[in-house]
């Protein structure tokens, strides 16, 4: 059974590459503009992995995580944060909020496949 | 695929810079509205990371210090006002310039400039963290062993993170061994199902460094424990095979302190202590047992440390290359001397003497460097011996002799997996259990004797036992089973004995696991030959048998002499030649068809190999005989001509010749001509067999083998002459 990731960001562009990457490796993909729409849509269907934007309208992706984190059937699901800022602080405050791990825009695809390999089985 | 993500990438853009172009000018409007400034931020946001993935690096990289500088705004620390917006707009088109193609990326500095200014300081942004990608590390090379201690936080379950994925990951470093450690797991009414107490222990082996272990934990190095120590290198050598011991890992693990290693070791009692309070053995037997281990050891220490700072370890790699040079250096070499000889130039003569005597010590050191004493095989065997013994149910102990008897690395090698066997048949067929023995009047204690000495240029290596012999009546019955004899066949003792090297052949009524598949010795003989050694069988019934083998003692380079038969030459291994006399033709005449030649009052028989080679030509008028030592006789082998002394180096015939009895090799002389080279025991032996079975064909009565050939052969020394019933080798 192929899982199914959640993936959030504002950018279409963004969207159609990580969809096109996950989908040729298998992957089912369900895409949300922002963290708003992200939840709505994790609510209407358990997802395995969620790939999120931080920098979003209506609810950004710490605000996202935080949230699903606190939904009991989104306790231990992995969540990766999509972003471009190699700042530490951002990082503590995604760990904080219960992020699993980070990918760095940009990104080569066959560079996210192995971060997705770390952390969903 | 690229073309559409860029069109979408453009039109995004496009989208994104009319929206921050809105945010802009309403921020003029209201100066305030902090989700204008969210939004200009996210805008820029936007398309510095989707400009990146696009390969619009210089709008990415623009966008990010116009970025940095709003980032300020939006922290609140500096106001928005007019001068800021215009900068702002103006940044917004050098922007889609830039996405465009019709901007000059040259402008970008001075507007940042102008931006910094109007926020108030021309402090360039602070550089990020740069190395958290969980990126490519490049690979150290060289590979080492590391102890890795993997210790999650408890809590780690709730960052959505297995541990369990992070060690598949490390394993696929390399091989390595993975222990998941428990101890700290609680009983069950304790336990918190979503909080993690399990820790690993990884040793893991690979080549790809301390960083590519360590960023398969990037994303949890801040709440774990990881600790990686390299314990072995492929560099280091250390000729103590043995690692530490078990209680000093577990002291440098931390999971004992020292002194509870200390604690737990004295309280352990020694093996002499249980046996003295068992009331098994005195006390003072006891401290002379150990007194012996001491001494051994320390004997044992000295000779090694000694033998270690005059030898050197090298690769049989190394060795084997240079005695393949060493061969290619003899053969250029020749080439040489024979050129020097033609051009009859003094001064290259001369030359090319001293490179002949160089070659040869050359040749003679490298061959001698591949030597080893065969001491150690020997030793390997004493535990065979001492199992196989308990296996059988007998009672066995293990001579050597001259395990200081030097011989090729490759030889002793070759050397192992037959004698494996000649032991297992000596102590399963050959020795008798105990009972038997003493009821025979023998010791209960069988001995297997293993000895190694030089002979000439050759090593024999003997495998005796003093058990029951070999039963030749038994052996005669299994041939004739097998086919391999008539049954009113009446063989030589010699012949019945070289039956159990034929394939299948097996005397035993009972096939132990250790022996009696038949399977073996001719497996053995073959292993031999290939060495190009010989193995023979003699017994004793009641008392023993012994097998004997004989090998050359190098393979790839002998003294040779060379000889020329109609027109071809030949070489002959020089180390079994004695000396060459003249025959002439009238002498031959003589001796009336008979081949035997007096030299010094003894008759020697003589194989032409003018005959056995089917030379054409006309035989000269003075031949010469190679007079050799075959097996412990003197044989003789006429030649048309003896060249001279020539150093050999032996290649192989290859596979198509394998059949070709009587050839051991060629070699390439100096003018590049090829040379065969004469397997002498060989061609002696096949002589007197064909002799042999000539005269049982002339003989009246049915007989086995040919029939009607009543020529005489190259070795026929008439009837007469030598007694048939006993073969002369």
């Amino acid at each position: 059974m192929s899982r199914t990731i959640l993936t959030v960001d504002d950018s279409a562009s963004i969207r159609q590459v990580l969809g096109f990457t996950l989908r040729g490796a298998g992957y089912e993909v369900v895409s949300a503009v922002d963290g708003r729409e992200a939840l709505a849509k994790a609510d209407a269907q358990q997802v395995d992995l969620v790939i999120t934007d931080l920098n979003m309208p209506n609810l950004d992706g710490i605000g996202l995580i935080r949230e699903l984190r606190g939904r009991p059937q989104y306790r231990f699901t992995p969540m990766l944060m999509l972003t471009t800022e190699s700042q530490a602080s951002k990082k503590q405050e995604g760990k904080a909020a219960g992020a699993t791990g980070w990918i760095i825009k940009p990104f080569k695809p066959d560079q996210l496949l192995a971060v997705i390999k770390k952390v969903l089985r | 695929m690229t073309s559409t993500y860029d069109d979408v990438f453009l039109q995004e853009a496009e989208e994104l810079l009319g929206g921050l172009e809105e945010a802009l000018m309403e921020l003029e409007d209201r100066p305030g509205d902090l989700e204008l400034v969210a939004r200009v931020f996210r805008a820029m946001h936007t398309i510095k990371g989707s400009g990146a993935m696009f390969g619009f690096d210089d709008v990415s990289a623009f966008t990010h210090e116009v970025e940095t500088v709003f980032d300020r705004v939006r922290q609140g620390e500096v106001p928005v006002n007019r001068a800021l917006v215009d900068i702002s707009l103006a940044a917004k088109d050098h922007i889609r310039g830039l996405i465009q193609g019709t901007a000059n990326p040259e402008d970008g500095a001075p507007l940042l400039a102008r931006l910094r200014e109007a926020v108030g300081n021309d402090a360039p942004a602070p550089a990020g963290d740069a190395d958290d990608v969980p990126a490519e590390t490049a690979t150290s090379g060289e590979r080492a062993t590391y102890r890795i201690r993997f210790r999650p936080a408890p809590d780690l379950f709730a960052r959505g993170t297995d541990p369990v994925l992070l060690v598949d990951e490390l394993a696929q470093l390399g091989p390595s061994r993975v222990v998941a450690q428990t101890r700290d797991l609680p009983s069950l009414d304790a336990l918190d199902p979503e909080a993690c107490y399990v820790y690993w222990d990884v040793v893991l082996t690979t080549d790809r460094g301390e960083n590519a272990i360590r960023d398969v934990f990037i994303f949890v190095e801040d709440e774990c424990d990881l600790t990686v120590q390299v314990i072995d290198r492929d560099g280091v050598f250390d000729n103590d095979a043995e690692y530490k011991r078990l209680g000093d890992i577990l002291v440098e693990r931390g999971d004992i302190t020292e002194d509870d290693l200390q604690t737990a070791i004295s309280a352990q009692k020694r093996v002499g202590e249980l046996l003295v309070d068992q009331g098994l053995v005195t006390p003072e037997q006891v401290s002379s047992a150990l007194a012996e281990q001491a001494t051994v050891r320390e004997n044992r220490k000295a000779r090694a440390s000694a033998g270690e700072s005059t030898s050197v370890r090298v690769s049989a790699e190394k060795l084997d290359k240079m005695v393949d040079l060493v061969g290619e250096l003899v053969i250029a070499q020749a080439r040489l001397g024979e050129m020097a000889g033609r051009r009859q130039d003094p001064e290259l003569l001369t030359i090319a003497e001293e490179l002949d005597r160089l070659t040869s010590e050359l040749r003679d050191s490298t061959l001698d460097a591949r030597m080893l004493p065969i001491g150690t095989t020997f030793s390997r065997f004493r535990r065979l011996v001492r199992d196989l013994s308990g296996e059988l149910g007998r009672e066995v102990v293990l001579e050597t002799e001259g395990a200081d008897t030097e011989l090729d690395k490759t030889v002793i090698e070759r050397l192992n997996d037959p004698l494996v066997h000649l032991i297992r048949n000596a102590i399963d067929h050959g020795i008798e259990p105990p009972d038997e023995r003493e009821a025979a009047g023998k010791p209960r204690q069988g001995i297997v004797r293993l000895a190694a000495v030089h002979s000439g240029a050759h090593v024999i290596v003997q495998i005796s036992d003093d058990g029951r012999g070999l039963d030749a009546a038994a052996i005669k019955a299994k041939g004739v089973e097998r086919g391999l004899l008539s049954p009113d066949a009446e063989p030589s003792e010699k012949e019945l004995f070289n039956l159990i090297f034929a394939a299948g052949f097996s005397t035993a009524k009972n096939v132990s696991s250790v022996s009696g598949r038949g399977v073996g010795m001719d497996v053995v003989r073959r292993s031999i030959e290939t060495l190009r050694g010989t193995v023979d069988l003699s017994s004793e019934p009641g008392r023993g048998s012994t097998v004997t083998i004989k090998l050359p003692l190098t393979l790839a380079i002998i003294e040779g002499l060379l000889v020329e038969v109609g027109g071809d030459r030949y070489v002959m291994p020089l180390s079994l030649v004695e000396e060459c006399i003249e025959l002439s033709r009238r002498e031959a005449e003589l001796a009336r068809g008979r081949r035997l030649t007096p030299v010094r009052g003894e008759l020697v028989p003589y194989l032409r190999l003018r005959e056995w080679f089917h030379a054409t030509g006309e035989r000269p008028e003075l031949e010469q005989i190679v007079i050799a030592r075959v097996d412990d006789d003197r044989m003789g082998f006429v030649v048309d001509r003896v060249i001279g002394q020539h150093q050999t180096v032996i290649k192989s015939l290859g596979k198509v010749y394998q059949g070709v009895e009587g050839l051991s090799g060629a070699t390439i002389l100096g003018d590049g001509a090829v040379a065969l080279i004469l397997d002498l025991p060989r061609l002696a032996q096949n002589a007197v067999d064909g002799s042999e079975r000539r005269r049982e064909a002339a003989r009246p009565g049915p007989a086995p083998g040919e029939v009607g050939a009543d020529q005489p052969g190259p070795f026929d020394v008439g009837a007469g002459q030598r007694d048939a019933g006993t073969a002369p080798f």
